[in-house]
């Protein structure tokens, strides 16, 4: 092989199940190939804790809370090319379906209201993240470079859509491979 | 004690026999309910799905359509402010919170005791005397902090509208110089005489020869569409003039059905005389409803003296007469095929065409639909001699157009001139001083900068259905435009995917902008919806709708980019303020409670 | 004049029969264009506006632009696709579309356009509007979240069930679809199972209840083929545009 310089990648999930994730690793033995093209900077198969400069960053869920907010704008400074991968990262998804709602309504529905582990008080510990008013899809926060669809996106549709991007074409996932659900 | 049907159907039975309990005269016969019990009852909707064999689903998506329709209460009295720019630009804003302070409520909300609900609505037709308001459908003009005051406690006192001042609904001409159209002295019947003369086949031809185009804005040749209509085979022809004047800025259509209404009457009969109709109909705008009487007054006079009903004139078989039908608060119903499906009771989407009206208009007969000043200038015309009248203006467009003036000017008000005068002229005669820019024919014509004010009114340069507005360099262009998008946005007539979503869109970018979260990203934005827009709207107000960004754009960009973060992107909502609610919940104040604004 | 009944569709002659118009003599013959809101069984409304076609430099409606002899007209070129993935957009952001909880997918149309068109994200801002479902029917589910306000369902209803359960109310962005009842409720009207109104809608907002899901993903309709393919099949539904004004 050349010693062509690797590119560097970073994944995370925000408001999202990891699914998107597991779907990443459905590429299989592709992983080895996908090695010798790109080496992982901040993601949960590393356990590096933050992002350095990258020049791609995958990202699942969308925006639920402050420390979301954080974590997508720390990868955007440091990635060339952010993708939105999975439903939650392009339309909020399934945490979007509070969006209807008060947010005031949900927390004292959940905390206040029903029976539960709370003890009749909504939680106010410094260390968790609080929630925004409604959820948001990565790009109405900041600027997204591409997305690729599914909940989660097929093995064949993130290997696809990769090695169309890492080949600098344009990445086309065609008919099978591009699903919304 | 009577029932609750009874006590609809006392009110419903006179109308429905005055509308011939025909389905077709659905938002007469629903505009009139309203006016009996201020919002219409389900109990009515009961009353007429039986008596006309309509759907509640029908009836119901028929009265929503129409801003001063209701089905719900909304207050025994309804305050409109008139939204236009000219009215801001005269204080309605403020006059409007000063009105909700006063009476304890919030925009667009009935008040507890149910006695008033305030909000806006779009032009009223009065720039030339604004701020303007709507209460209860009657116009009241020449807002003052005092005037707004005296309202609100006759308001709270519940003094019936009647016995408000009548300076309060004064409504002004404010003819500012006349031409051949604003100075004729033509008697009734004057016109129609000549056109006797001159042979009722003969009356298209003339106009033809004449060289009149439509007022309306688009400029079709008068004569071809009379006579397209004359050609078209049909049972029963209509004329219809078209007085829905909503393009924001125009008042003229007014100021001619105030004073000179037998000519516009004139030339409807002139031209049901050339393509042999018997049935002529005028849609007046809602906003113009206290013409209604007056404008009734006239036809019967005109009836009276022969030049209306059996035999005009004493011509056996030239019948013809005119009902006026009133709009109920719909811009888009200024669209001609719109405007037909309303006064066909149906909501007021404009159809796929071809066909055409000429062949296929009200009820699918051929129908000649004109604008109100058209008709009083093929009446002139006709009388004039097309010669003569051709001589007038220039070769393109012929004869005279009426401007309506209004926002930065001491002297508002209508100019008749002939076509082809500059825009510099209007603004010397207006008074204008230190004038930026001027928008000609409303929000869906052209904004232009002081290098194009030589550029001459006309269909050769910059065609117009009329109004002119002013804005002097204390004004913000940025704006201008944006009033201009929410107007589109609310008088979108949702038929369309690119209208419907795509108005919607440049509203909320162009509120975005203002609220400070703009980038280049969201100018591009713009652009790509102005490319949707343009290219694929079922009609012309989407296919316009981005004409204000667009031209203040190229023309005032600073006015944009001074507003502009240098940020990539910026998103539309306040991220820090997306977290209060959670603040609020859980008493929590502290660093990690709060996102930080990105460095710019 | 020969050549009086053929006009050409991205250079290829298409033959059609007087009043058919551009999209049904296109079908017919066995050509695509992209459409949702028309269906071969119903006068072409024009609405959706993702049939946009360019004549002459202009751009009209396919479905309901007269056919013409001589016409000479662009469909699949870049910029018209670029329009109607555009338009496709505009329909995820307005409404609440959550593929991956409804049981239409797979077998939606706006859906399956989106494939077909490549495209792989809303892009504007979601508007999350607030639409209630209407589940007040025994076997019948309204869910309007996912409304693209085609009428079809009004059309079919009135057109062929001569019910009329459905039709619009509103303006602009706040039109809505309605049904026929004081209450505003489907139990409180005439639908059956068996209108041509449960048939017809190209999204997933009328739905017989407990029969979702039963189809396994891969054997749903625009799992198998795309829908520029299958459009194609559903042409002879127009044959030869007989039965069309």
């Amino acid at each position: 092989m050349s010693e062509k310089k690797k590119l560097r990648v970073a994944t995370t999930s925000l408001a999202g199940c990891f699914g998107c994730h597991m779907s990443f690793l459905d590429i299989d033995e592709r992983l080895i190939p996908l090695l010798e093209l790109v080496e992982f900077d901040r993601s949960p198969l590393t356990d590096i804790k933050h992002c350095g400069p990258c020049d791609i960053g995958l990202i699942e869920g969308g925006i639920c809370n402050g420390e979301n907010v954080h974590v997508l704008r720390e990868f955007r400074k440091n990635c060339k090319i952010l993708i939105a991968i999975g439903s939650c990262a392009i339309t909020g998804g399934l945490p979007a379906q509070r969006n209807h709602l008060d947010l005031g309504d949900c927390l004292t529905e959940v905390y206040l209201t029903e029976a539960g582990l709370a003890h009749g008080h909504i939680p106010n510990d410094p260390e968790l993240p609080l929630p925004l008013d409604k959820v948001h899809p990565l790009h109405e926060v900041v600027k997204i470079d591409y997305f690729i669809p599914g909940c989660p996106p097929s093995g064949d549709a993130i290997w696809k859509f990769l090695t169309d991007l890492i080949a600098g074409k344009t990445p086309e996932l065609g008919h099978g491979l591009i699903e919304y659900d | 004690m009577i029932s609750d049907v009874d006590f609809h159907a006392a009110y419903l039975d006179s109308i429905l026999d005055r509308y011939g309990h025909a389905a077709t005269n659905l938002l007469q016969i629903l505009r009139e309910a309203q006016e009996h019990h201020s919002y219409i009852h389900p109990d009515a909707i009961d009353y007429l799905i039986a008596k006309l064999q309509v759907p509640r689903a029908k009836i119901e998506g028929v009265a929503s359509f129409y801003s001063f329709l209701h089905l719900k209460p909304h207050g025994e009295y309804r305050v409109l402010f008139s939204d236009n720019i000219t009215d801001r630009m005269l204080g309605s804003v403020e006059l409007m919170q000063k009105m909700c302070q006063q009476l304890w409520i919030e925009p667009g909300k009935m008040s507890e005791d149910k006695l008033v609900s305030i909000g806006t609505t779009a032009c009223t037709g009065m720039c030339d005397q604004g701020p303007a308001m709507l209460v209860n459908g009657r116009t009241i003009t020449r807002l003052t902090h005092q005037r707004v005051q005296e309202i609100g406690q006759l308001i709270r006192n519940r003094t019936p509208l009647e016995n408000w001042p009548a300076d309060f609904f004064r409504v002004e001409d404010n003819i500012r110089r006349k031409g051949l159209l604003l100075g004729n002295t033509l008697a009734p019947g004057d016109a129609l005489c000549a056109a006797l003369v001159l042979g009722a086949q003969n009356i298209a031809e003339a106009l033809k020869t004449s060289g009149l185009r439509g007022r309306g804005g688009a400029g079709y040749s008068t004569g071809l569409k009379w006579e397209a209509c004359r050609n078209a085979p049909g049972a029963a022809k209509h004329v219809i003039c078209n007085a829905d004047e909503g393009e924001p800025g125009t008042f003229k259509d007014r100021v001619l059905l105030t004073s000179h209404a037998d000519l516009v009457f004139e030339g409807m009969t002139l031209c049901a005389l050339a393509v042999g109709a018997q049935h002529g109909y005028i849609y007046l705008r809602g906003e113009y409803q206290y013409l209604l009487k007056p404008l009734q007054a006239a036809l019967q006079r005109r009836r009276d003296a022969k030049l209306l009903g059996k035999n005009i004139l004493g011509h056996a078989g030239f019948d013809f007469d005119i009902v006026i039908h009133l709009g109920a608060g719909a811009y888009i119903c200024g669209e001609e095929t719109a405007l037909i499906e309303s006064m066909e009771g149906k909501r007021g989407v404009p159809r796929n065409r071809p066909p055409f009206p000429v062949t296929h208009g009200y009820l699918q007969q051929p129908t000649a639909l004109n604008n109100v000043e058209t008709f009083c200038q093929a009446a002139l015309a006709i009388h004039m001699g097309a010669e003569n009248y051709r001589a007038i203006g220039t070769p393109k467009s012929t004869g005279s157009k009426l401007i309506s003036v209004s926002g930065d000017c001491p002297r508002p008000g209508i100019y008749e001139y002939p076509f082809g005068v500059t825009v510099r002229e209007v603004l010397q005669d207006c008074g204008a001083v230190n004038t930026r820019a001027v928008q000609v024919s409303g929000p869906s014509g052209l904004c232009i900068a002081e290098s194009e004010f030589n550029r001459r009114l006309g269909f050769e340069d910059i065609p117009t259905a009329g109004a002119l507005m002013v804005f002097d360099d204390s004004r913000d262009m940025f704006e201008v435009a944006r009033n201009f998008v929410h107007f589109f946005a609310h008088d979108s007539c949702g038929f369309c995917t690119p209208c419907r979503v795509g108005t919607s869109m440049l509203k909320q970018t162009m509120d975005k902008i203002a609220e400070g979260h703009g980038t280049k990203y969201d100018l591009s934005e713009m652009e790509n919806l102005d490319r949707v827009l343009q290219t694929s709207s079922h009609c012309g107000l989407g296919r316009t709708a981005c004409n204000p960004v667009l031209h203040t754009l190229k023309r005032f960009r600073p006015a944009y980019e001074s507003r502009l973060k240098s940020l990539d992107f910026v998103p539309a909502f306040d991220l820090d303020g997306a977290l209060a609610r959670a603040r609020q919940m859980t008493g929590r104040d502290d660093a990690g409670a709060h996102i930080k604004a990105e460095e710019t | 004049m020969n050549n009086t009944s053929t006009f050409q569709l991205d250079g290829t002659d298409v033959p059609f029969e007087s009043g058919q118009t551009v999209m049904q003599a296109a079908l017919a013959a066995g050509h695509y264009i992209p459409h949702l809101c028309y269906h071969p069984e119903f006068k072409p409304h024009g609405s959706c506006k993702l049939c946009t076609v360019k004549v002459g430099g202009r751009t009209a409606a396919s479905c309901t632009m007269p056919a013409e002899a001589g016409l000479e007209i662009e469909s699949d070129i870049e910029e018209l696709n670029a329009l109607r993935r555009t338009l496709v957009q505009m329909l995820f952001a307005e409404g609440n579309h959550f593929c991956p909880s409804c049981e239409k997918s797979g077998n939606c149309m706006l859906q399956a356009l989106g494939y077909d068109l490549e495209v792989h994200t809303a892009g504007f801002r979601h508007m999350y509007p607030d639409r209630p479902l209407d589940a007040s029917h025994p076997d019948i589910l309204l869910d309007f979240n996912r409304c693209i306000l085609c009428e079809l369902c009004v059309r079919a209803s009135s057109e062929v069930d001569g019910k009329n359960v459905f039709a619009l109310a509103g303006r602009g962005i706040t039109k809505h679809l309605i049904v026929n009842a004081r209450s505003g409720l489907l139990n409180d009207t005439n639908i059956a199972l068996t209108d041509k109104a449960m048939e017809v809608c190209p999204v997933g907002v009328i739905l017989k209840k407990r029969v979702g899901f039963k189809q396994p993903i891969g054997e749903r309709r625009y799992d198998k083929r795309p829908i520029s393919a299958q459009a194609l099949d559903d042409a002879p539904r127009a044959p030869s545009g007989a039965k069309h004004e």
